[in-house]
């Protein structure tokens, strides 16, 4: 595989502008674009990618798929069988337009990717595993990480644990989710620990997670553990065991202490989401991408020749040649989509946005309503190909595919399947731009 | 005179309360009308069918008007609402903000109205000092270059949720008079010329309760022609208009800015601590129960106070919140601001009760004069011969209180660093103490208070987040506390989240359509609060 030609400045320079030139560019950095680079890493495209941190920064690690389906009130148990129903009640649902062969292959190549790359998931199983969330409620999701696997199974046989929580840390609280999950968990108790070596104040999640990777400070935790778990065999306690290679942290603390352990997310943004952050920005430069980080396309444009991106940072301009592009910019929290008083546009190339008619027709009154919000709905709509439609119907442009949540006719939030729609749309749009450049 | 020892009677299912005074209503006029009795050695109980300051109260500009917003159609009411507001800046300092107040005319406003402004204002003895429209905009950089003409008037800002509680935690103090949330009056037993009994629903609970009092008050402000139906009188007329008002997310002027014109939509802009408050509209309505903002008024709010302050165009806004005035009947010739801002005092004499009195309309800024009315009636009934005291005493500074006030939290914080007092609410700053002492002291505290209750009596919420993380903070905190024991807690949540959401649904746009998503990634996609009830099967 060629990598792609850069070229830079002397670092003494600024204001000079610099120049990629590759195969691939890849608009966003959450976990539609990160999928969409590993996918096109294994099919040796050469590739540019840039983005700010989006909503990665406060995923749980959870890998949702298919969680919830719209208007029946059970979370769901088989996700494939679930897709089959989707296919019938939403067939503009991005999954709906997916093989479930080719969503299965894309979750298995991703979390295989995250796995080599030191953060290993539990396999893609037929099942949905029912994991227990920050507050004790239970969440569907597909696959989590490994360092997170022992809690499902334990709740399932209803074992003896103790959610271990600690001092100073905010938002997080044992008792809390001891009090919600008490009726299908009764022999779940709880335990406040001083995080070895704080001295009382606040305790920031990701500074104890730095500190796990010190010997000598899992030693004295493992100890308390063992103390705090009494008779339990388990602990669960807030997902801070270790930045890097969390699996050898745990390994580690349950060799000291002798339980089995895993980890509950804490409330975002917090160390799960910083993990994945931090493993892209580390992985895919080693493999040979370049990413632009922390910087937003400014420009897009196209021509039969293909796209051409142009950022900036504190040191000048730099410009992107892309044979093909993938928009994988997210909604509006990420800034892919925006909301203006009176209507939703998207602001890198003004794309057609599917939406309802009026900011009246945004919302439902009641927030938390289970059916969700029209505002979801919006997003770009896209052919087979995955090629956004221009104001024509037509596709907007043969080299341009998008990907990830900022596409239409899903509510990933209410349907509980963010990085399922992320990881399946990169899939499919790599494959068409792989298609087109000849791969 | 002694006071009749409150007392619940446990035999059989109901409740029985004994006071002097039943004030039906938690707005300022009903506490304002609590503490003035205590003042003079009469017991009250007050009870709101929500809680405190849940009607207008906790819904108007809080604009403590010096007046001259009514010189053009209303002398008497600018002459009460000068003399009220002067009371109360020097008696209740703590709970206003002295900022000033600013009338300006654009282009194209009717300047002989504005031309004979100051006139109109020194018939009301209101001080009105002119404004070179440049001098204006040094003042207020936000000011259309268009300003024609300006004055400053000694307009100020009112909390009315520090008030209210003040005004309840005194009474408690003075005579140990009873608060009780979530408390509707459903009917009333008359007997002969007299209310025996006042039936209530506690609908918290869902318990009945009865109160038997000498001498009852309908406080409802626009509630007020339904309660008093209920009690079998038809002489309080009452027509309703919806006002609705917006927050933005920083605030804009340091000055009250008011357009300088006869009384139209969107023409005043109100400090509030860190923000700023647009208003109002007016709409006649029939409905108290379901009044939220619509994207139409948010829209009118925002293109007529642009024309004062063109960055309300472009400004970032919080929340929207709409509540009813009462109009009282009949009404002038005029359109609906015009019609009587005065209150009305009505003794059900004709209506053949004795002991039985209605209070409504008004404002905020003369709730001290509306509570001195009826508690003169009351007292009067009651053979009491002291005299009202409130514009004499200061009130005083409750310390379960003080979390309503804007940017007074980290002082606290700050002052009283006691290690290991995390901030729950970052964007106001509240701090776990602060959580702490509402729970265990504030008027109207209770078993298992909600996130709402504790929202309305600290700033948690009130930010940029609208309190979509401290709400969870909070939650977690109040379990960790051993407050919350079982999935109640997760409920209170979201219902917490749902009524902030109710001021937040039209103007969700730009920065706050991000925020909006966020959050409902949190509650919904991750705790999944949206299929709470699902869980709980
Ligand atoms: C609070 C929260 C909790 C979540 N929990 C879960 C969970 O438990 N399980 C789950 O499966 N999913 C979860 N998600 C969803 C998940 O994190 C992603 O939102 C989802 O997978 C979609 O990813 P995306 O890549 O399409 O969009 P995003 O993650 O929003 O990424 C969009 C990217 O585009 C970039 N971008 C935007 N405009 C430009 C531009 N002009 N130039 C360059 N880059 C640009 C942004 O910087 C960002 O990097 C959660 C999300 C949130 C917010
Ligand atoms: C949009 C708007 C803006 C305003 N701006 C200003 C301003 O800037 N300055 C100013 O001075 N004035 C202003 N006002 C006027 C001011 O808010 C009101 O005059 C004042 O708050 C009225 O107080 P109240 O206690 O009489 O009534 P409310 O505050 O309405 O209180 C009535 C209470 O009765 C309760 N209740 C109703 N039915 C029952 C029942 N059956 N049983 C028990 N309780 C019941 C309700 O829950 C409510 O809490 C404004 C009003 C509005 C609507």
């Amino acid at each position: 595989m060629m990598p792609p030609t850069i070229t830079l400045p002397e670092a003494s320079m600024p204001e000079e502008s610099r120049t990629i030139t590759t195969e691939l560019a890849i608009i966003g950095t959450g976990i539609a674009g990160f999928a969409a680079a590993v996918f096109a890493l294994e099919r040796k495209l050469t590739m540019a990618m840039a983005g700010s941190t989006g909503a990665l920064a406060y995923t749980t690690g959870y890998l949702d798929l298919l969680g919830k389906l719209q208007g029946t009130a059970h979370a769901v148990d088989d996700p494939w069988q679930a897709l089959e129903e989707l296919r019938r009640s939403e067939p503009e649902h991005p999954l709906s337009r997916i093989a479930p062969a080719a969503i299965e292959r894309a979750f298995t190549l991703f979390t295989d990717f995250l796995g080599r790359e030191g953060l290993a998931y539990t396999p893609v199983g037929r099942n949905n595993l029912q994991i227990m969330t920050p507050v004790g409620t239970v969440k569907p999701t597909l696959s989590v990480p490994a360092t997170m696997a022992a809690g499902p199974a334990l709740m399932a046989s209803g074992s003896p644990c103790v959610i271990v929580d600690f001092h100073g840390l905010k938002g997080f609280s044992g008792r809390q989710a001891v009090a919600n999950l008490s009726q299908r968990w009764p022999q779940l108790e709880t335990a406040r620990l001083a995080f070895p070596g704080s001295r009382g104040g606040e305790l920031y999640p990701e500074i104890a997670a730095r500190s796990l990777q010190v010997p000598e400070i899992r030693q004295q935790l493992a100890e308390m553990l063992r103390q705090a778990a009494g008779t339990a065999p388990a602990v669960g306690l807030p997902a801070l065991l270790g930045m890097h290679r969390p699996d050898l942290v745990l390994e580690d603390l349950q060799r000291l202490s002798g339980l089995t352990l895993f980890e509950v997310p804490t409330m975002p943004p917090a160390v799960p989401g910083i993990r994945l952050r931090e493993l892209f920005a580390r992985a895919l430069p080693q493999h040979g991408v370049a990413i632009v980080p922390q910087q937003k396309v400014q420009h897009l444009r196209l021509d039969e020749n293909g796209a051409h991106l142009t950022l900036g940072d504190n040191y000048g301009t730099i410009a992107i040649h892309a044979k093909a592009v993938i928009l994988a910019t997210g909604r509006f929290l990420s800034g892919g989509l925006e909301a203006r008083r009176d209507t939703i546009r998207e602001p890198l190339l003004d794309l057609p946005v599917a939406q309802p008619s009026g900011r009246s027709q945004w919302y439902e009154e009641r927030y938390t309503d289970p059916r969700g919000h029209a505002i979801h709905r919006a997003g770009i709509v896209v052919d087979q190909a995955f090629r956004p439609l221009g104001g024509d119907g037509h596709p907007f442009h043969p080299r341009l595919f998008a990907a990830g949540i900022i596409l239409a006719h899903q509510d990933w939030i209410r349907s509980r399947s963010g990085a399922g729609i992320a990881i399946a749309s990169a899939y499919r749009a790599v494959d068409e731009a792989a298609r087109l450049l000849g791969r | 005179m002694q006071p009749v020892t409150p007392r619940a009677n446990g035999s059989g299912q109901e409740a029985v309360f004994e006071t002097e005074v039943l004030i039906i209503g938690g707005g300022v006029t009903g506490v304002g009308i609590m503490r003035d009795l205590a003042l003079r050695g009469i017991h009250a109980i007050l009870i709101d069918k929500r809680d405190l300051c849940a009607g207008a109260s906790g819904g108007n500009h809080g604009l403590l008007h010096s007046g001259a917003r009514y010189v053009s159609n209303d002398l008497d009411s600018a002459r009460e609402c000068r003399r009220e507001g002067a009371l109360l800046k020097r008696l209740a300092g703590h709970c206003i903000e002295d900022c000033g107040g600013l009338f300006v005319a654009v282009e194209g406003d009717d300047e002989a109205f504005a031309t004979n402004f100051p006139a109109l204002c020194a018939q009301a003895d209101i001080l009105c000092e002119p404004l070179a429209p440049a001098l204006a905009r040094e003042l207020e950089p936000h000011l259309s270059e268009r300003l024609v003409q300006a004055y400053r008037v000694p307009d100020a800002t009112v909390d009315p949720f520090r008030l209210a509680l003040e005004n309840v935690a005194h009474a408690s103090a003075l005579m140990g008079s009873l608060y009780f949330p979530h408390t509707e009056v459903v009917s009333f037993a008359r007997q002969g010329d007299r209310i025996a009994t006042v039936f209530c629903h506690d609908r918290r609970n869902d318990r009945p309760l009865a109160i038997r009092a000498l001498q009852v008050v309908n406080a409802g402000g626009a509630w007020a022609m339904n309660i008093a139906r209920l009690a079998g009188c038809d002489d309080v007329r009452l027509l309703y208009s919806k006002g609705t008002l917006l927050v933005t997310h920083d605030r804009l002027a340091s000055h009250v800015v008011n357009r300088l014109r006869r009384p139209g939509d969107g023409d005043i802009l109100v400090p509030g601590g860190t923000v700023s408050i647009l208003g109002t509209t007016s709409l006649r309505t029939d409905d108290l129960e379901s009044t939220r903002p619509t994207v139409e008024e948010v829209e009118v709010n925002i293109r007529e106070g642009s024309a004062m302050l063109p960055m309300l165009a472009e400004a970032r806004y919080i929340r929207a919140f709409s509540r009813v005035r009462p109009l009282l009947q009949p009404a002038g010739r005029g359109g609906d601001r015009d019609a009587a801002r005065g209150f009305a005092l009505i003794d059900h004499e004709e209506q053949g009760l004795s002991n039985f009195c209605t209070i409504t309309g008004g404002k905020l800024t003369t709730f001290r004069l509306m509570a001195e009315k009826a508690s003169d009636l009351v007292a009067k009934r009651l053979g009491n011969t002291t005299s009202c005291r409130t514009a004499l005493e200061p009130l005083p500074h409750g310390s379960a209180c003080r979390w309503t006030e804007p940017g007074a939290s980290p002082r606290y914080w700050f002052k009283e660093s006691k290690p290991g007092d995390m901030i729950l609410c970052e964007c106001e700053m509240v701090p776990q103490s602060a959580i702490d002492e509402i729970v265990d002291a504030a008027p109207g505290k209770e078993e298992q208070m909600g996130l709402e209750a504790i929202a309305l009596r600290s700033r948690a919420g009130k930010g940029p987040c609208q309190g979509s993380f401290c709400g969870i903070r909070i939650c977690s905190y109040l379990y960790d506390r051993g407050y919350y024991r079982d999935p109640s807690g997760l409920h209170h949540m979201r219902r917490f989240f749902d009524e902030r959401f109710k001021g937040q649904r039209a103007v969700v746009w730009g920065g706050q359509a991000a925020q909006m998503e966020l959050a409902e990634a949190l509650h919904c996609g991750l705790l999944g609060l949206d299929t709470l009830d699902m869980e709980d099967r």
